[in-house]
């Protein structure tokens, strides 16, 4: 089954549709045309440059270019994870922690999936890699960041319940244990929220794209539950390291509650 | 289980207080008062360990440092001036109240299964009390206890504190404004004056 070409000029006229959503969002006067326009034009830019970058990487298939953009990947998603919270960790926590936790839970299993699971032949063919780890990277990060925003947001807010708790004679775990289980909740949900709809109310983008791409549905179905499967492990493990991390630098070895390590929001 | 050690801050400093010393006998009570923003609460978080502060702490032969800090808060137990619950029903956060203090303070045991989202704030600073000593800590730490209750009820818990204080044997700081009640309830007296603290003149039974 052949793939349909896409030209140029085809989604051109996709994107006049958008410009005419942003005619329409400026005459109702609801102040959004302009970022529209603007994350319309970065997709089309961002999504062109990746097409050359892994138009280059499949043809080369090295190790180490694979590496490379996987580690650039990673970076970046941690700089997001950063630029999600209100108030986040100060002196590069919030940064470190975010990304050692997508580390740890996004690689290990990008990598047990391709050599276990999948198993390309090299194991690191980008065909197989880069996408696996885009999604799972794309989707452990919005976990890890809507926990962590959650942690530090919430133990603000609570801080007197916390500190009350200690006064008792609690332990710092036990007296933030309410707010660590509500963070990982709602990095967990998306997630579970998505297994649950899968196929019923949505057909998840991966599966799509591959039965747009000719592959025989059964097959599409195949790869996105191991997805799936693989990206919630990810989100999992990521959520929970995030949560342990960051909770744990919210106190100092006395078991003080140490809010000073929380920046200001931003006006 | 009546444990009887005194309380001794050495060189405390912590915010604009620079170097306190006090000890406090087991079964004593110190009233603390000062004009507000003094650092009076500050003093009570630093002797809990709940900030970071200079000097040492010891309760008897136990400093600060040497204990965990849970350990430490459930030994030298702050009561604050407002305080914060976390669970649905009064009950979850009493761990086994005694019956008796229950009562002295004006409540039955029904009060376990009360909401705690329907206490007055006056309730709230009985059971909070109620709460901590429950808990059987060595020396407590009162942020203005009876700051939320009536002349007769402030009475009333006055009374079933110092019997208490008492029988247990805790050494008590007490942060107070009203000078009648530092009257009845201290024979110590000393008031924060800016970088230290000062006795005030002491009552007429010395």
């Amino acid at each position: 089954m052949g793939v349909i070409e896409l030209e140029w000029w085809q989604l051109a006229l996709a994107s006049l549709m958008v410009v005419g959503l942003a005619g329409c969002t400026a005459a109702a006067r609801l102040g959004m045309g302009k970022s529209l326009l603007i994350a319309a034009a970065r997709t089309v830019i961002q999504l062109a440059l990746i097409g050359l970058v892994l138009e280059a990487l499949f043809a080369a298939e090295r190790l180490l270019w694979v590496a490379l953009m996987a580690f650039t990947m990673l970076l970046i998603a941690g700089r997001e994870v950063m630029a999600r919270q209100k108030r986040r960790l100060i002196g590069g926590w919030a940064f470190g922690i975010g990304t050692v936790a997508m580390f740890l839970s996004s690689f290990t299993v990008t990598v047990l999936t391709l050599i276990v699971i999948i198993g390309p032949d090299p194991w690191y063919r980008p065909q197989y890699a880069i996408p696996l780890l885009g999604m799972m990277l794309g989707n452990t990060m919005t976990g890890v960041a809507l926990a962590l925003d959650r942690l530090t947001d919430t133990a603000w807010r609570q801080r007197a319940v916390i500190e009350n708790r200690l006064m008792l004679g609690q332990r710092w775990q036990e007296a933030i244990g309410d707010i660590r289980r509500e963070a990982m909740r709602s990095g967990l949900m998306p997630m579970i929220n998505a297994m649950a709809a899968a196929g019923v109310v949505s057909l998840p983008g991966m599966m799509t794209g591959q039965m747009l791409a000719g592959s025989p549905p059964a097959l599409a179905v195949k790869y996105q539950i191991l997805v799936m499967f693989t990206i919630t492990l990810g989100t999992g493990f990521g959520t929970l390291a995030a949560v342990a991390a960051g909770s744990r630098r919210l106190f100092d070895g006395r078991q003080r509650l140490r809010l000073d390590r929380l920046s200001a929001p931003k006006a | 289980m009546p444990t009887h050690h005194s309380l001794r801050l050495e060189r405390l400093a912590i915010g604009e207080l620079a170097s306190v010393d006090l000890e406090i006998a087991p079964g004593k009570i110190v009233c603390l008062s000062g004009t507000s923003g003094s650092g009076k609460s500050r003093l009570l978080r630093a002797v809990a360990d709940l900030e970071p502060h200079g000097g040492e702490t010891w309760l008897g032969d136990v400093a600060q440092e040497s204990l965990p800090a849970h350990e430490w808060r459930a030994r030298v137990m702050l009561v604050p001036a407002e305080s914060h619950w976390w669970a649905d029903s009064v009950g979850e956060h009493l761990a086994d109240a005694d019956a008796a203090d229950i009562e002295a303070l004006g409540f039955t045991t029904e009060v376990l299964d009360w909401q705690v989202s329907r206490l007055s704030s006056g309730e709230k600073q009985r059971l909070a009390l109620l709460r901590a000593i429950s808990r059987e800590p060595a020396a407590l730490l009162l942020d203005e206890p009876t700051a939320n209750l009536d002349d007769t009820t402030t009475r009333r818990v006055e009374d079933w504190l110092l019997t208490r204080v008492r029988d247990r044997g805790w050494p008590v700081v007490w942060v107070a404004h009203d000078p009648a009640q530092i009257e009845r309830v201290a024979r110590r007296h000393l008031r924060i004056q800016g970088h230290r603290l000062e006795e005030e003149g002491q009552g007429a039974w010395v």
